[in-house]
């Protein structure tokens, strides 16, 4: 391990004469100094020095036993989201860590910071086949933005260090650091602990130059119907002000992907909605009208563009990102503006006119119009009996007023929920966009709960979805947690039937779940819960349950063929966008 | 945009799990992999990778791209063959009977600038090299009189126009590198060597 290249600052503080540590309490003493307050994990044979270690650190460390390492590391995602730290994970060797495979991959394609430390066999009985013994490395290095094994205790600091920084620096990710047990166990060193701040191979930011800065300006300037579209860059670049600034200045309506959402107000005046196969209709039809389309930290994700070669093809495209990979990867970029936005938007603030875009934002106000004609009212004020998705959500808006953090799992509830909810702050919309992961937002609710405690935290999952991850209901009972949970439940496979319905002639193949009782099922993990299938109960209950000090279910009976609209068939234009 | 063959040049630490890091950004795109070679570079403890692969430039700048962004990646370089001075290495072993009796080996050595690395009573191994048609013109000679074993190593190639690591290596070591450095030029300045 010769090229591990940790910057040292030379000019440190006297150093504290250095401890005898095991590489498990130095492990513990490094999250110390990174100022790790929570851990999300489960133990097993080849982490159990970790866990001795951890004994004697649980006054300074919170550890949450999970039920489930998939569990661990969904939490870990919802608390980075919420708190923007990384989120921290332990497992133990061989199925522990291949549990983490799947939120490793949802993190690497959300771009969140997140840190697993594994539990490996002991250095000499790597490649035998010992019990519990899997090659995580190379299982997770497609899905992990850097992962590294530990076999001598002495590499620990200045791995930790390199973990920490680039989990977290540049476009975050995910990292893997797997550790043998005898590495666990052996005593070390400790000396002062140097986070790690320069890696000569690593370059977590592009330069800004100035120059592309003023093209992009000029060409803004230039523009009659420019166009933003956003992710969730703004969010993890912590740019929320200044590009609302940059918004407010240039007068240009804006657009967010689901990643992004949350990040300006939903009711901001230049707000026009979300992007995307589900997204609003104005934002998709314009999109192949603009004639400046600026990206800010999203990356063209197919569920965002539709088909590529008829995508904003009129226009031309300004893309900021702090990833030089994501430009021309998906969509050919007229001006590339790498960096920061947090030090790009300013700068192409400061260079842009002060305008008002009334016309062109009018324009998407009557889309929008004839979205709520169509679809909107009718969702939000069904004529049936039943309850739809959409009213839900929004007798929920109207009770937490926009400031509650709504954790979604995969599916229809996930794309009504999106579609509907309102949002103050930032950071308050936790969903697994890129991989879709379903089993997601339970475990990612009860991490977004620590990462933000003062908050209401409220995962909204449907009854397939609940389903696959529902052992955490566990993790809630022994930790006394508040999350509240909402089953939005059509007791279909809802998403995959509404393909079904509209590309497959109706042919609904294995979509239709049965579940357990809900409610009964929170009982018996001493949750209290209530079903809901009439109108008239839903808003008092909506009430009873945020009111209640602790977590509460609900299981909410919807309409079982509802669909999602306005949607963008798969292979189609966003401007072949269908209201129904 | 048609389908040529292409020579990637990586710099990068050397690390375990690197080659693995790299080698997945090829597969998971279900891209063949011609050739790759793994050897130390001009620069005293950063290896080089030479790959080379059948793509258009568009495709090979994007995975260049998604190279460069793996950690311990210093910098990627594509290479169109006219910009490389590049070579093979072949071995060829063939019984000594048959090569004595039947050709007249002094001829064929030197028509494929090949030498003899062995010589013994059973067998004796040839080596050439050179660009891919000249290592296998020697082995068209050869096969009429049977070939008994043939292995051809990986391409090693050098840029024509590259001035060397060693100053970019030291910008790489400052916090804030220089701007000449910084990821590719885009606007139109695609002519330099490096391309991304």
């Amino acid at each position: 391990m010769e090229a591990l290249t940790v910057k040292k600052d030379k000019s440190v503080k006297t150093k504290k004469p250095s401890q005898k540590l095991s590489g498990s309490a130095a492990l513990l003493e490094i999250f110390l100094a990174e100022k790790v307050e929570t851990i999300f994990g489960y133990p097993g044979g080849a982490i159990m020095p970790i866990y001795d270690a951890l004994y004697d650190y649980q006054d300074r460390l919170k550890h949450i036993l999970v039920r489930h390492e998939q569990g661990a590391i969904h939490a870990a995602q919802g608390y980075a989201r919420t708190s923007g730290k990384t989120g921290i994970v332990f497992a133990t060797s061989g199925p522990g860590a291949t549990n983490l495979v799947t939120g490793l991959a949802d993190a690497m394609i959300d771009s969140t910071p997140v840190l697993c430390i594994t539990g490996q066999v002991y250095a000499h009985l790597l490649g035998t086949d010992a019990f519990q013994e899997t090659d995580v490395i190379n299982i997770t290095t497609p899905i992990t933005k850097w992962n590294y094994q530990i076999t001598d205790a002495t590499e620990i600091p200045a791995v930790l260090a390199k973990a920490f920084y680039i989990a977290s620096s540049g476009r975050p990710g995910p990292v893997l650091i797997d550790i043998t047990k005898n590495a666990q166990l052996q005593i070390v060193d400790f000396e002062n602990y140097q986070p790690c701040e320069h890696i000569r191979s690593y370059r977590p930011k592009p330069i800004v130059r100035k120059k592309y800065v003023e093209e992009a300006a000029k060409l803004i300037n230039e523009a009659k119907k420019p166009f933003v579209i956003f992710g969730q860059g703004v969010i993890l670049g912590r740019a929320e002000k200044e590009f609302a600034r940059f918004l407010e200045k240039s007068g240009i309506p804006a657009a967010w992907t689901i990643m992004g959402m949350s990040a300006i107000p939903t009711d901001h005046p230049m707000a026009v909605g979300m992007l995307g196969m589900h997204g609003n209709y104005g934002p998709n039809v314009l999109t192949n009208e603009c004639d400046v389309l600026i990206a800010v930290g999203m990356r063209f994700d197919d569920r965002v563009t539709g088909r590529l070669d008829k995508y904003a093809k009129q226009a031309k495209v300004i893309h900021l990102d702090i990833d030089p990979a994501e430009i021309d990867k998906n969509v050919k970029t007229t001006v590339p503006v790498w960096g920061d936005c947090k030090e790009t938007l300013p700068l192409l603030t400061s260079l842009v006119q002060q305008k008002k875009h009334t016309e062109w934002l009018q324009k998407f106000r009557d889309l929008q119009k004839q979205e709520n004609e169509i679809c909107i009212y009718p969702e939000l004020h069904p004529d049936t009996e039943i309850l739809s998705m959409g009213e839900v959500i929004d007798a929920l808006n109207e009770l937490t007023a926009g400031n509650a953090i709504i954790v979604t799992d995969v599916g229809q509830h996930q794309m009504v929920a999106c579609r509907y909810s309102k949002f103050n702050q930032s950071k308050s919309n936790i969903t697994s966009g890129g991989l879709g992961t379903m089993g997601f937002a339970l475990p990612a609710a009860i991490g977004a709960k620590f990462g933000a405690p003062q908050r209401t935290v409220i995962a909204i999952i449907g009854d397939g979805g609940f389903q696959m991850t529902l052992q955490e209901l566990g993790t809630i009972m022994q930790g006394k947690l508040d999350v509240k949970i909402i089953i939005l439940n059509n007791e279909f496979l809802g998403m995959v039937r509404q393909w079904q319905q509209l590309f497959n002639d109706k042919r609904y193949s294995f979509v239709n779940i049965e579940s357990p009782d809900f409610v009964q099922l929170a009982n018996a993990y001493h949750i209290p819960g209530k079903m809901v299938s009439k109108r008239e109960e839903l808003k008092n209950t909506l009430k009873e349950m945020l009111a209640h000090k602790g977590s509460y279910l609900l299981n909410i009976m919807v309409g079982k063929e509802n669909n999602v609209f306005p949607m963008v068939p798969q292979g189609c234009s966003v401007s072949e966008i269908r209201l129904k | 945009m048609s389908k040529q063959e292409y020579t990637i040049t990586v710099y990068t630490e050397n690390q375990i799990g690197l080659l693995n890091r790299i080698a997945i950004i090829f597969s998971r795109r279900k891209i063949n992999i011609e050739s790759m070679n793994t050897s130390p570079s001009e620069i005293e403890g950063i290896h080089r990778f030479t790959i080379v692969i059948n793509e258009t430039e568009d495709v090979v700048k994007k995975l260049c791209r998604q190279i460069e962004k793996q950690v311990e990646v210093l910098k990627a370089y594509f290479n169109q063959n006219d910009e490389i001075v590049w070579q093979e290495l072949a071995l060829y072993k063939v019984s000594t009977d048959q090569i004595v009796e039947k050709v007249k080996v002094e001829r064929l050595l030197r028509k494929y600038g090949a030498r003899a690395v062995v010589i013994r009573k059973d067998y004796t191994v040839f080596e050439t090299t050179g660009h891919r048609e000249e290592t296998d013109g020697l082995l068209e000679a050869l096969e009429p009189y049977g070939v008994i074993e043939f292995v051809r190593s990986a391409r090693v190639a050098i840029i024509n126009a590259s001035s060397g690591f060693h100053e970019k290596l030291k910008e790489f070591e400052h916090i804030e590198p220089g701007e000449d450095l910084v990821e590719n030029e885009f606007l139109n300045k695609q002519n330099e060597v490096f391309t991304m």
